[in-house]
């Protein structure tokens, strides 16, 4: 019983930055920009969140108001992550750019800048920023006695990051956000009708600016999501996850809900890749000499399984990708 | 003061690269009138409504409203001056729903929130006022062609916009469709709003409008009152020449068989009713043969099922005697099939092509155009001037003009330039003057003709029942992807190809044919 809490705790710690980046990207290609740039925007947000935890730790802060400081670091990486998204907002907007170009530009460019600020603090050679272990919300954090490991306190305690509940309040707020508000309905018609959008009055390049932001915003807190899912530091690599965050948000077919239900499946099998050895029910596969780099594939071969079979009857926006230009009958 | 006018725009001057649009024109509305905006593709109307819409910055001119003098710098300031455009093309999001597309850019909220109610009513109301059907929770997506239109007027209405322009509106509708439509603008009129109603269908003018301004190659040709003047007189004002409204065509003597279609099943990806159900016909040359009906009874299919765009099921067809029926696209084309095709943005140009590359593109592969896989500029280039002479197709910059920023007249002209001079022994011509002026529609009836006459076979797939009484040697009726009646244009009158396109009557003697 221990094992299936563990398994839920962790499949939710891993599932938080998978849906954070998928709606950040659901975000953006509303609006009508392709962020291919996740990866990116997550690498960067996570760098600045751990300096961030770190100065915290040295300070003596962290300690005394961990989940104060984790909040502050948590704000850090989302703007960060928007900051670092207006690279892209003004190469594909303003430049008309191709996306998927900018976006890869970013992508390769964030790890290597990661790893210069990183050796350039650390000094030459310390890759990997340590992320200090009073970040996680524990029983303490509520007055509460620590109890022993039971099938509660493994499910709710093992794995409590801030970042959860920020991740839940987030869903319902980008949900309410994207189809109850003006702001919206706006968005997504300058993702599918740019030129509809533009006849009524709207501002098709403002609202694709809010789009790709909001996508940074969303990023940056995924990034440090990652990190402290994780748990070994920050290497200046997400491991692909910003990518995986895209499938998912194809696979939940660019809508809220099913980006969160794809988020906690993909999430699933990156745990059994993870814990494999621990999971009773699984085969053992032991006539296998590297076995766990067999499960460790399994997140992306289910990937792309599921994007054979998804993608052809997928909604994307319809003017994602395409600059939009006055002039253009 | 003496006129009341309610807009005028003033000697409007507006250039794109290579080409000047609008060139000193001044339209004047009066208040409470339905004044139409006549002239061919190309001539600067939309361009003139866009300026005033806002879309459009003019160079020149200035644009009065009330006799004051406004700046219209986007469609919110349009808005606010009571202005509103139902778009040539719809402007409408696919995957809202219709209440969602009237209210974007005006919604109303509540707490941050959108508030939808009294939104829904006012449409409701409005709806039932000017009998606009419309159903508010319907995905346009779903909706017909005459439903969104009627969606783009609610929308004008629910901003109380009281001058309304209507871009081209019946090009997309039924004949019924427009009549509606013209009774609608009358009961606009009636509300004391104002209409400018661009066309260029000048039957639709005489019927609805009080007067016509006339504009022709971006120029100003006049104002006229519609109770003072002809159809005659505002097509030679349009086009700058008499113009022919049907014309005599030498006797039809059919040769040999040039297309034979036995048994020909094609399926339909839209709907059962569209798929082909066993047809049989034969195309001679030098004949021209028509296939008429209601849009939506397979028509479309055959043409796919002929022309390879879709795979036949069943049957068979042949080209000059050869069988075609599992063919590729290429081989048919080849082996001397042309294809002007009904939706020439999706199959018949590549867009973002320049002209001269679309102009090339059933044959760059030949040794005439391409050495070692590399394709010859110039050859290109000497091939498509000759072309553009040849045909006076027009365009900003010639044969670097991309197609999109092409005319639609133009760009079908290009479409027939490219499949004529390939040489080919059948034409296909599907609906090939859908939304075009009176002198493009001239000039491909004239091209059409041209290649019957040369002993070609052509078959023209046409809604337009004039267009086929005056071209056809033979007629075939289509009905739910059957053929159901076939005759002789000069046996036959449009009331009775009526009753057979609507289903009404059938002739299974019809299967046989007439004998040739």
């Amino acid at each position: 019983m221990i094992i299936l809490a563990n398994i839920i705790s962790l499949t939710i710690v891993f599932a938080v930055p998978l849906m954070l980046v998928a709606l950040g990207g659901m975000y953006s290609e509303h609006s009508g920009v392709i962020n291919i740039a996740l990866e990116g925007i997550m690498v960067i947000g996570a760098l600045c969140a751990c300096f961030v935890l770190n100065a915290f730790d040295k300070s003596g802060m962290g300690k005394v108001h961990p989940q104060l400081a984790m909040l502050i670091a948590i704000l850090v990486a989302g703007v960060s992550g928007m900051a670092f998204s207006v690279l892209l907002a003004f190469a594909a907007i303003n430049l008309k750019a191709d996306q998927t170009i900018g976006g890869t530009a970013l992508n390769i460019f964030a790890p290597s800048f990661a790893v210069v600020l990183t050796w350039a603090i650390q000094g030459q050679g310390q890759t990997t920023i340590q992320i200090p272990s009073w970040i996680r919300i524990t029983q303490e954090t509520f007055g509460l006695e620590k109890g022993g490991n039971t099938f509660f306190n493994a499910l709710i305690f093992k794995y409590f990051y801030l970042t959860t509940p920020i991740a839940v309040i987030l869903f319902i707020a980008a949900w309410m956000l994207l189809y109850k508000t003006r702001f919206g309905l706006r968005l997504r018609a300058c993702g599918e009708h740019p030129q509809a959008a533009d006849s009524v009055g709207i501002n098709v390049y403002k609202m694709r600016y809010a789009g790709v932001l909001i996508s940074g915003f969303l990023g940056g807190i995924g990034g440090i999501a990652y990190t402290i899912a994780v748990g070994s530091g920050f290497a200046s690599s997400v491991g692909g996850y910003g990518f995986l965050a895209l499938a998912v948000m194809i696979f939940g077919n660019w809508k809220p809900v099913p980006i969160l239900g794809s988020a906690v499946f993909f999430a699933l099998f990156k745990v059994i890749a993870a814990y494999n050895s621990s999971i009773p029910f699984l085969p053992k596969l032991d006539n296998i000499k590297d076995k766990s780099s067999l499960y460790q594939m399994l997140p992306y071969i289910v990937t792309m399984i599921v994007l054979i079979f998804t993608s052809k009857k997928s909604k994307a926006p319809k003017a994602e990708g395409i600059p939009y230009d006055k002039g253009s009958r | 003061m003496s006129e009341d006018y309610i807009i005028e725009m003033l000697h409007i001057t507006k250039e794109f690269p290579g080409i000047k649009a609008n060139d000193d024109i001044t339209l004047q509305l009066r208040r409470g009138e339905i004044h139409a905006l006549l002239g061919e593709n190309g001539a600067g109307k939309s361009t003139l409504m866009s300026v005033l819409f806002g879309l459009y910055q003019a160079e020149k001119g200035i644009i009065k409203k009330d006799g004051q003098e406004v700046q219209i710098k986007d469609p919110n300031d349009a808005n606010r001056l009571g202005i509103g455009m139902v778009h040539q093309h719809f402007k409408l999001v696919e995957c809202f729903t219709v209440l969602d597309n009237i209210i974007l850019g005006v919604e109303d909220t509540k707490h941050g929130f959108l508030e939808k109610e009294a939104a829904r009513k006012k449409v409701m109301a409005l709806s039932e006022k000017y009998g606009l059907r419309v159903d508010p929770d319907a995905y346009v997506s779903d909706i017909s062609v005459g439903m969104q239109q009627r969606v783009e007027i609610l929308k004008m209405l629910y901003r109380d916009n009281e001058i309304l322009i209507f871009d081209e509106p019946t090009a997309v509708l039924t004949p019924q469709e427009i009549d509606e439509l013209m009774e609608i603008m009358r009961g606009f009129k009636k509300e004391g709003k104002s209409i400018l109603f661009i066309t260029h269908k000048l039957a639709e003018i005489m019927a609805v409008a009080d007067r016509c301004t006339v504009l022709r190659k971006g120029r100003y040709m006049g104002t006229k009152d519609i109770a003072g003047t002809t159809k005659e007189e505002l097509s030679r004002m349009m086009v700058g020449r008499d113009v022919q409204f049907s014309f005599e065509k030498k006797e039809c003597k059919p040769g040999e068989t040039l297309l034979s279609v036995k048994d020909l099943v094609v399926p339909s990806k839209v709907h059962k009713n569209n798929a082909v159900k066993g047809v049989s016909f034969d195309v001679h040359a030098g004949e021209i043969v028509c296939v008429a009906g209601i849009e939506g009874n397979g028509q479309s299919e055959l043409v796919f099922g002929i022309t390879g765009l879709e795979k036949a099921s069943a049957g068979s067809i042949r080209l000059c005697g050869k069988d075609i029926t599992n063919a590729s696209i290429r081989v048919r084309s080849r082996d001397g099939m042309a294809h002007i095709p009904e939706d020439r943005h999706k199959y018949g140009l590549v867009l973002d092509y320049s002209l001269e590359q679309n102009l090339v593109l059933q044959r760059y592969w030949q040794p005439e155009f391409e050495e070692h896989g590399v394709i010859k500029a110039e050859a290109v280039r000497k091939y498509s001037e000759g072309l553009i002479d040849k045909y006076d197709i027009r365009s900003g910059q010639g044969p670097l003009t991309p197609a999109r920023a092409m005319s639609g007249g133009n760009q079908q002209k290009a479409i027939i330039a490219r499949e004529i001079d390939r040489n080919p022994s059948i034409l296909v011509a599907v609906q090939p003057t859908r939304g075009l002026d009176v002198g493009a529609i001239e000039f491909i009836h004239h091209s059409l003709v041209g290649e019957r006459d040369a002993g070609k076979g052509v078959l023209l797939i046409s809604l337009e029942l004039d267009e086929v009484m005056n071209l056809s040697d033979r007629i075939l009726v289509m009905y739910e992807g059957e053929i159901v009646g076939e005759f002789r244009p000069k046996d036959t009158d449009v009331q009775e190809l009526g009753l057979y396109m609507s289903g009404a009557k059938r002739n299974t003697a019809g299967k046989e044919g007439i004998a040739v």
